[in-house]
């Protein structure tokens, strides 16, 4: 149990992978303009990544293992992200409008994030059982959400202040990335 | 072959990582020596010049209603040749970026220019296109690797026998000094970038003040 939670604590916090492995900077720098869609983007990868790395997970150990074609990996792993994506927005397509408004054009530029894919590559790598590889990706999606969240709300008030043109937009953005990753660093030694 | 501009504005004027922001993650990820940085622009450029040559060959045979997965898929099928050689041919390197080699696969610079370019044009052009693109990315690359690892090491080319073999072991070049050595670490990374974007804005003030590109946030 402890080692569990250690996992979660270590991939939400500590290895943060935005801030610190460098994942899925692409919808951190392009969708994080405001708050709303930074939180919407964090949902819809939260439950595409977590549930695309468990049946990664089982499609990996229960087929490719066996034929001894691990190497086939990340076609096939780009295949079941596809897939994920395409059945999630199909469900909340019929099951929920609200939601369906939401999220809706969030969920196809998923497929394209390298954190969810990166998340599948990590815990078949490090050998994780089915229990660890979903709280890994629990723990990495959370801490994604969170940095998106927190880069969001900042982003709206950087909108506002005078920068000096040089650095408006992209520049400045990555700075501020980079001063909350070195406070992100202060969690090192929190958890494995 | 005629002079064709595709190559330069490829590389130069639509560059990926600078101008577009495409391919951050490894951008910002393997960056931290030259050594790391070139391994992984020849990985993409292996990447981005075989699949989109094999795209522009197949460009007719592709039913367009199915290109996206089909471009996909070839894509994810150079990534792991790309990966399959790095790890039989400079091992010490793969343990470094395998992750970043292998997400190749969904660096959208790449699945890009197939869409916009590679599955409409002859392949003689895709080619040119794909080669700017993947030196346009190198040039990115290897310019934010050098200049983090003389802000954190004080070298260049330190580790050079991961990548060219063991001769290569002195090529190491030590300037003597130690100025940051946070530049070699994650919040280092975003720094050196965003300080060289704005540079990089500050020098090219001739076009009018855009503010960031509308990149697509994929």
């Amino acid at each position: 149990m402890a080692d569990l939670a250690l996992l979660l604590i270590g991939a939400l916090l500590v290895n943060n992978f935005v801030l610190a492995q460098f994942l899925g900077l692409c919808p951190f720098m392009g969708i994080t303009r405001g708050y709303d869609t930074a939180l919407a983007t964090g949902v819809a990868t939260t439950f595409v990544l977590t549930l695309a790395a468990v049946i990664a997970h089982l499609v990996y150990h229960g087929v490719l293992v066996p034929l001894e074609l691990e190497y086939l990996r990340i076609i096939l792993f780009i295949v079941v992200i596809a897939g994920v994506v395409q059945l999630v927005s199909r469900y909340i397509e019929a099951t929920s409008v609200v939601l369906h408004q939401m999220l809706g054009i969030y969920l196809p530029l998923i497929t394209s994030n390298c954190a969810v894919l990166g998340v599948a590559l990590l815990a078949t790598s490090q050998d994780l059982s089915l229990l660890e590889t979903l709280v890994f990706s629990i723990g990495a999606a959370g801490g994604f959400t969170l940095v998106m969240v927190l880069f969001g709300a900042m982003r709206e008030t950087l909108d506002h202040e005078g920068i000096p043109a040089p650095f408006r937009g992209a520049p400045i953005a990555l700075i501020s990335a980079g001063i909350m990753s070195l406070a992100f660093m202060g969690l090192t030694g929190l958890a494995g | 072959m005629v002079p064709d501009s595709t190559f330069a504005s490829a590389a130069i004027a639509r560059n990926p990582a600078w101008a577009q922001l495409l391919g951050l993650c490894p951008l910002l990820a393997v960056s931290n020596s030259v050594v790391n940085a070139l391994g992984l622009a020849a990985a993409s450029a292996f990447v981005v010049i075989g699949s989109n040559t094999l795209i522009s060959v197949l460009r007719r045979q592709i039913p367009d209603m199915a290109r996206l997965p089909c471009f996909v898929l070839i894509i994810a099928t150079f990534t792991t040749v790309a990966t399959l050689l790095l790890e039989a041919y400079a091992y010490g390197l793969y343990e470094k970026i395998a992750l970043f080699v292998q997400i190749i696969v969904t660096n959208c610079m790449i699945l890009g220019r197939a869409e916009a370019f590679a599955s409409r044009q002859p392949v003689g052009r895709s080619l040119l296109d794909a080669a700017g693109t993947a030196a346009g990315f190198a040039l990115a690359l290897v310019t934010l690797g050098a200049v983090r690892e003389v802000l954190a090491h004080g070298t260049l080319l330190r580790d050079a026998e991961h990548l060219f073999g063991t001769h290569a072991a002195g090529w190491q070049i030590s300037l003597g000094f130690e100025v940051l050595p946070l530049a070699a670490l994650a919040p280092g990374a975003f720094i050196v970038a965003g300080l060289l974007l704005a540079l990089g804005n500050r020098l090219l003030r001739a076009r009018p003040a855009t503010t960031t590109p509308d990149t697509d946030a994929t």
